[in-house]
C-alpha cells in the first residue's frame, strides 16, 4: 500500500505541476444542459446517523474516524451532483447526526414533517424499526447503510426499508463457499460475548450447515478483554488460546468478534497452526482498502482525496447508499420520492459499484445482491459467489437468503 | 535465451527498415501489467519485440503517417510516442492524470484524452506534446472518439453513465445523453450519423443518433450457458464497410457480431478471457482482440466469422492496434 500511496501523491504533484504553466487554459465552464433545459430540479436527501460510543477496540492501531460514512455519502453527493449538472438535477445532503435514540426520532420527525422523504440510515437495528414504523415513514424510502442484520431482511423486513450492505448470511455464506472450494472442510467457531458476535456466529453456523462444512468446535470467548492490556498480557493471551484450541483438529479457526476485541490476537497462538478467518483474518466484506479491481481504484483514490483517509465499509455502504437514489433520480428524471422509490425497487434499477457487475434489490427483503470480497489486512483473496455455485437468476443470490427461504413477508 | 533471440529479432528488422526493404505490418499490444506494449508481425504471429513502455500502458493510438503509435501510460501521467521504425519510446506528450484512453483528430493534429482520475478531458496539441485545454466532462472520463468530419467529440462517463458530445471548436458541451451504466468506449459510424457506445455494467450497447442525440436503439446481449453477470460491453470495432459491429464482451469471453442495419447479433465468437479491446487489419479482413485475463490476443477471420489463433503476449493485455 505504500506505493499505491505514493503514486496517488505523484499523480496529484503531477497534475498541479502540469496545470500551473498552462495558459491559456480553454474552459468551458458555461456548459449547456441539454439534457434538461428547464430549471435544475432539487432532490433533497438526509442522512440519519446515531453516533454510538463504541467499546474499545483491540487494536488500537484503527480508530473508527469520526467522519465515518457521512465522508463516503459526500463523495457519493459529489458523484450525483457531477451528473444532476447535465440532467438538470441538484441533490443536497442533509446530514444529521443524533446523539441518542430520543434524538434521532425527534430529527427524523422534524424532516418527515419538513417533507424529506429519501433517508440514508447509519442507525442499529431497533431504532431503524422505529423509525421505518412511524406512520409519516410510510410513504418515506430508508436505504440503511450500515446495518448486517438478518433478522432486518427477516422477521423485521420493512416495504420502506433497504440494505446495501450485505447481511451476515450473505458475509457467512461467501467465505463457506470458499472454504468448500479449498477444501477445508472443519473448522472450529469461536465466538465473543456481545449480541452481535452471538448473531455472526449463528450466520456461520447457518451458512455451515448449507454449504456441509463441519463444525468440529463451537466455542465461546470470555477471557475478559481488559486482561490483554495490562503489562505482559501477551502471555495471558497466548495461554488461553492455546487452552481454548487444545484436542481439536480443524482447518480453519472461524471468529464471530465484531468489535475487534480479540480476534486480532488468536492468530500464531493456537495449539495448531491454522489460518483465522470471520470478523478477522480473512473476512468477508463489501469493500476493503486492498480491493483495487474492476475500476475501484478511482473509488479509493476520489475517497482518498476528498477524506485524507482510505474509505471504510461503512463509508462504502453510505456512498452507495447515496449513489442508489442518484441513480434512480437521474433514470427516471424524477424528484419525486414516490418515483424514486418505486425505481430502486424494479428490474430496472441497477448500481455500478465498483463489482464489475450490476447491483440491484432483492424484491423479496430490499437487500441490495452483490459479490462479497474476501479480503486479509493486506491483500484480496478472493471474490464470492465462488466459480460453479449456480444460480437460476443471479449467481449472487447464492449468497444469504434466496427467496423460498425468505421469511420477510413485506406488507 | 529469448531475450538475446528477440534483440536479434529487432536487430534485423532494424535493419531490414534502415535497407528500405519492405516490412510486414504488425500488432501492437498493450500489457498494462508489465508495462511494456508487444510487437507481433502480422503474417507470421511472431513476436518481434517487446518494448519497455512506462506504467500501466492502456489505450493504443496509429499516428496518421503511421510512423508512430501512441501510448496512454496510464500511472506514468503521460503519453508515449513509440517510433516504429526504431520500436523505442522517442518523446513523451502531456495528457494530464491518469489517461486511459484517447482519440486522434481526423487531421492528426489533436489528441483528446480522457483523465479518469479527474473528470477532465485533457486537448494534447500533438506537434508541441503540451495540453492546449481541459474539458470538464462527468465522473470517470472514459470513451473518446472523434466524429469524422472532426467537429464532433465524444467522450463516456463511467459513474455519470454519459456520451457527452462536445464541439472540437468551442469544448462546448453540446449534449449529455444517459446511457447504460458505466460507459467504456464509444465509436462514430464511418458516416458520422451514429455513436455506438458500450456499457460495461449495463452489458449493453447504446445506439445514439449524433443529431438528434437520443439512443435510437438498446442491443442486448444473451448467450445461452453464460451468466448474464459476466456480459459487459467494453470495445466496438466497426468493419470498415460499415455492415459489422463487433463488440468485445469482456468477461463473458466472447465478441459479438452485429449486423448494423438491423442491429441483430449474428453471432458470438469464443475468445480469450476477459477480452477488452480489437484493432482491424488495413484490408479489414482480421480482427485482433486483446484478452486481458488469458494473455493473449486471438485472431479473427472476419469473412468466415472464425477465431483462428491466439497469440500469447504480456500481462493484462489491454489494448491493441494494427500498423505498419
Amino acid at each position: 500500500m505504500p506505493g499505491r500511496a505514493l503514486r496517488i501523491v505523484l499523480s496529484l504533484t503531477t497534475a498541479l505541476l502540469l496545470a500551473a504553466p498552462l495558459a491559456p487554459m480553454a474552459r468551458a465552464d458555461d456548459q449547456a444542459q441539454t439534457a434538461s433545459p428547464e430549471a435544475a430540479a432539487h432532490v433533497p436527501l438526509v442522512y440519519l446517523a446515531l453516533a454510538v460510543k463504541r467499546s474499545f477496540p483491540q487494536s488500537y492501531l484503527d480508530q473508527p474516524p469520526d467522519d465515518e460514512g457521512v465522508a463516503g455519502a459526500n463523495v457519493a453527493l459529489a458523484d450525483n451532483n457531477t451528473t444532476g449538472h447535465f440532467t438538470g438535477q441538484d441533490f443536497t445532503l442533509d446530514i444529521v447526526t443524533a446523539g441518542d435514540e430520543a434524538g434521532a426520532m425527534a430529527a427524523f420527525a422534524d424532516r418527515l414533517g419538513k417533507g424529506a422523504r429519501n433517508f440514508v440510515t447509519d442507525v442499529p437495528a431497533p431504532l431503524l424499526l422505529k423509525l421505518a414504523d412511524l406512520p409519516e415513514a410510510r410513504t418515506a424510502t430508508l436505504i440503511d447503510a450500515a446495518d448486517s442484520d438478518d433478522m432486518l431482511r427477516a422477521e423485521g423486513c420493512r416495504r420502506n426499508v433497504l440494505h446495501v450492505l450485505p447481511s451476515r448470511a450473505m458475509r457467512a455464506d461467501s467465505l463457506m463457499q470458499y472454504l468448500v472450494v479449498k477444501n477445508w472442510r472443519r473448522i472450529m467457531l469461536l465466538s465473543g460475548q456481545t449480541e452481535a458476535d452471538k448473531l455472526y456466529a449463528e450466520a456461520m453456523r447457518r451458512a455451515a450447515k448449507k454449504f456441509q462444512i463441519k463444525i468440529v468446535a463451537d466455542k465461546a470467548w470470555t477471557f475478559n478483554p481488559a486482561e490483554q492490556r495490562a503489562d505482559t498480557g501477551h502471555f495471558e493471551v497466548n495461554t488461553e488460546v492455546a487452552n481454548i484450541t487444545q484436542g481439536v483438529d480443524y482447518d480453519l479457526l472461524v471468529v464471530a468478534d465484531e468489535e475487534d476485541n480479540f480476534g486480532d490476537e488468536l492468530g500464531y497462538r493456537a495449539t495448531l497452526a491454522r489460518p483465522v478467518a470471520g470478523t478477522q483474518g480473512l473476512v468477508p466484506t463489501a469493500w476493503t482498502r486492498v480491493y483495487d479491481e474492476t475500476g475501484a481504484t478511482q473509488l479509493q483514490n476520489r475517497f482518498l482525496r476528498a477524506a485524507h483517509r482510505w474509505m471504510t465499509e461503512r463509508d462504502y455502504g453510505a456512498w452507495m447508499a447515496v449513489r442508489a437514489f442518484g441513480e434512480a433520480a437521474i433514470r427516471t428524471h424524477s424528484s419525486d420520492p414516490a418515483v424514486i422509490g418505486a425505481y430502486l425497487r424494479s428490474p430496472k434499477f441497477e448500481l455500478a459499484a465498483f463489482k464489475g457487475e450490476r447491483l440491484s434489490f432483492r424484491a423479496w427483503d430490499g437487500q441490495l445482491r452483490q459479490p462479497v470480497l474476501l479480503a486479509d489486512p493486506r491483500s484480496l483473496v478472493s471474490i464470492s459467489p465462488q466459480p460453479g455455485f449456480l444460480h437460476e437468476f443471479f449467481e449472487t443470490d447464492t449468497l444469504g437468503v434466496d427467496q423460498p427461504e425468505s421469511t420477510c413477508h413485506l406488507k | 535465451m529469448p531475450s538475446q533471440m528477440n534483440r536479434g529479432l529487432a536487430a534485423l528488422c532494424c535493419l531490414l527498415v534502415a535497407t528500405g526493404a519492405a516490412r510486414a505490418d504488425h500488432l501492437y499490444v498493450s500489457n498494462e501489467k508489465d508495462n511494456t506494449v508487444t510487437v507481433v508481425d502480422a503474417a507470421s504471429l511472431a513476436i518481434v519485440k517487446t518494448v519497455p513502455v512506462g506504467a500501466r500502458p492502456r489505450g493504443l493510438l496509429l499516428a496518421n503517417d503511421h510512423k508512430s503509435i501512441y501510448v496512454c501510460t496510464s500511472d506514468a501521467d503521460h503519453i508515449e510516442e513509440l517510433d516504429l521504425a526504431t520500436l523505442t519510446v522517442t518523446r513523451t506528450l502531456q495528457s494530464g492524470p491518469d489517461p486511459e484512453t484517447f482519440a486522434l483528430s481526423p487531421d492528426g493534429k489533436t489528441l483528446y484524452v480522457s483523465n479518469e482520475d479527474d473528470n477532465e478531458v485533457s486537448i494534447v496539441d500533438v506537434a508541441s506534446g503540451r495540453i492546449s485545454g481541459e474539458i470538464p466532462t462527468g465522473v470517470e472520463p472514459e470513451g473518446m472518439v472523434v466524429s469524422p468530419d472532426g467537429k464532433t467529440i465524444v467522450n463516456t462517463s463511467e459513474t455519470t453513465s454519459m456520451a457527452h458530445f462536445i464541439d472540437a471548436a468551442s469544448h462546448k458541451m453540446i449534449a449529455s445523453v444517459l446511457v447504460g451504466s458505466r460507459p467504456r468506449f464509444a465509436a462514430f459510424t464511418k458516416d458520422g450519423s451514429q455513436v455506438w457506445v458500450s456499457s460495461e455494467v449495463g452489458g449493453n450497447v447504446s445506439i445514439v443518433d449524433a443529431a438528434s442525440h437520443k439512443v435510437v436503439h438498446t442491443i442486448a446481449f444473451a448467450i445461452p450457458g453464460v451468466p448474464a453477470e459476466t456480459v459487459q460491453a467494453v470495445g466496438i470495432n466497426l468493419s470498415p464497410d460499415g455492415k459489422l459491429a463487433f463488440i468485445a464482451l469482456g468477461p463473458a469471453n466472447r465478441v459479438a457480431v452485429v449486423d448494423t442495419a438491423t442491429f441483430a447479433v449474428k453471432k458470438y465468437l469464443l475468445v480469450g478471457q476477459r477480452v477488452w479491446h480489437m484493432d482491424f487489419s488495413f484490408d479489414g479482413k482480421t480482427l485482433y482482440t486483446a484478452n486481458g485475463v488469458s494473455n493473449d490476443m486471438s485472431v479473427i477471420d472476419v469473412g468466415d466469422l472464425k477465431v483462428t489463433k491466439s497469440v500469447p503476449v504480456g500481462h493484462l493485455p489491454w489494448g491493441v492496434v494494427y500498423g505498419p
